[in-house]
Formats: C-alpha cells, structure tokens, sequence
C-alpha cells in the first residue's frame, strides 16, 4: 500500500469531481496563502480599520484597478476554498437529507456571496486609470 | 473516533487537524460576513462605516487578532498538508513540521498581534 497523507482529506481514488476538488483544494490554498495573508497584512498592518471606512474603499484601494482585480481573485479562490472546505466538514458529519437541504443552502450562499462580491466590485464607481 | 477523523495517532497530529477544522469553519464565518460588508460600500455605505468602527473597537480588535491567528495557523498548516500529500516522505515528519508551524506562527505572529492591539492601550 502506498504511503499516503492523512493530514488533509485524502486523495480521492477513482477520479471524477472528487478528485478534481482535491487538487482545487490544494491550488486554491496555495493562491490563498499568498493573497489572503497579503490582503490581512495590508489592511490590518500597514493600513488600521480605524482609517478604513466607505470613502477610502473608493478614494483609495478600490481607485485601483490592480487591486480590484487582486480582491477579486481573492475572493475567487476563497469562495471556492472555504465553501468546498465547509462541504467536507457538512459531508463529515451529517448525512442523508439534512445533508442534501444544507449543502443546498451552502451552495446558494456561495453563489450569492459570489454575485454580490463581483457586482461591487464591477459597480463601485472611481477607478483612476493608471498614469 | 479519533481513528476515525485523526491524521494519526499522535496527539500533534489529531490537534493539527482539529485545529485545521475549527480555523477554517472560523475563517469561512468571517468571509461570509467579510463579503456582506464590502457589498455595502456600494450599497450603504453608511452601514459599511459603522461595521468599520466596531472592527477598529477594542472588541473587534481582539476579533480580529484571532480571525490573524486562525488564519495564520491555516496557512501555515495549510502548507504542512499539501508538503505531505504531494512528498508523502515527509508524513515522516509531520511532527516536526508542527513544529515549525508553531515556531513561524509566534515570530510572525506576536509581532502582528501586538500591532493591532496596540490602539486599544493607547498606543
């Protein structure tokens, strides 16, 4: 028998979906660790939520289309990480139809978390092209 | 039941799964919330600056400390996992690389930490 790691959820067999949400699993955590750590450094280091309001989304980070479209890959790769993440765990733990009702409604969310993220990012007015 | 859902049958190795499992149902939490306050900006942003000044609150400080820790640790075991899986010689040294996490967790985090809660002391 091969060795294999139990660190994580293990490599599915058989290929298919499963197999295809693993590897997406790892890549988009690898995309994360770099995005996401960065992002949390930036606004909560360099910058403090005590200068973070409505104006400086628009007048400041979001003035730039670099960062849109950083933030938006970063959200992305967190929607996909964090709601295959929560699937595993529903799958782990609960099963039959509660199953079915609740990954039901993570996928609504998802899908509505993703709607939302993109429309602001696409609407919100005052990207300043780059000089 | 530990056989059931632990790595392996070491104690580090069951505490970094189950911790692996809490920070990113934690993380999952607050990206939900994360992307409901953003969309206001467009939306109310009146409402997104209120948000914004319970996250600069001392509560939301400390929230936000441990949403970094979470996030840190996920990270860092996040790595530990995909070294594993794709060098399976390395499950030899799970432990040690536990270690490590916790080594680079403390040197990058106390110092991030003490960052954002500086303000709630004056600082």
């Amino acid at each position: 028998m091969a060795i294999y790691s139990r660190a994580g959820r293990r490599r599915p067999t058989g290929g298919g979906f499963e197999l295809f949400a693993w590897y997406l699993m790892r890549l988009t955590g690898l995309g994360l660790f770099v995005l996401a750590l960065a992002h949390f450094l930036i606004l909560h280091v360099l910058y403090d939520p005590s200068q973070e309001n409505a104006t400086f989304i628009t007048q400041m980070r979001w003035s730039s289309l670099f960062w849109r479209v950083m933030d938006w890959s970063l959200l992305m790769l967190v929607l996909f990480h964090a709601f295959l993440g929560v699937r595993t765990v529903v799958s782990d733990y609960v099963k039959g139809g509660t199953r079915t009702i609740l990954l039901s409604g993570l996928y609504l969310l998802a899908f509505a978390l993703f709607v939302a993220g993109t429309s602001v990012v696409l609407t919100l007015p005052g990207i300043v092209p780059p000089a | 039941m530990l056989r059931r859902y632990s790595s392996y049958r070491g104690s580090e190795g069951m505490l970094a799964w189950a911790f692996h499992r809490i920070s990113g149902v934690a993380i999952w939490a607050f990206v939900v919330l994360h992307v409901i306050d953003i969309y206001l900006v467009g939306g109310d942003p009146k409402a997104y600056d209120t948000i914004l000044a319970v996250y600069a609150s001392p509560p939301g400080r400390i929230m936000e400390t441990l949403l970094g820790a979470a996030l840190l640790y996920h990270a860092l075991n996040g790595l530990r996992i995909i070294i594993m899986d794709f060098w399976p010689v390395f499950t030899r040294y799970h432990r040690i690389l536990w270690y490590a996490n916790w080594v680079i967790f403390t040197v990058v985090g106390l110092p991030v930490a003490v960052i954002i809660l500086k303000p709630i002391f004056g600082g």
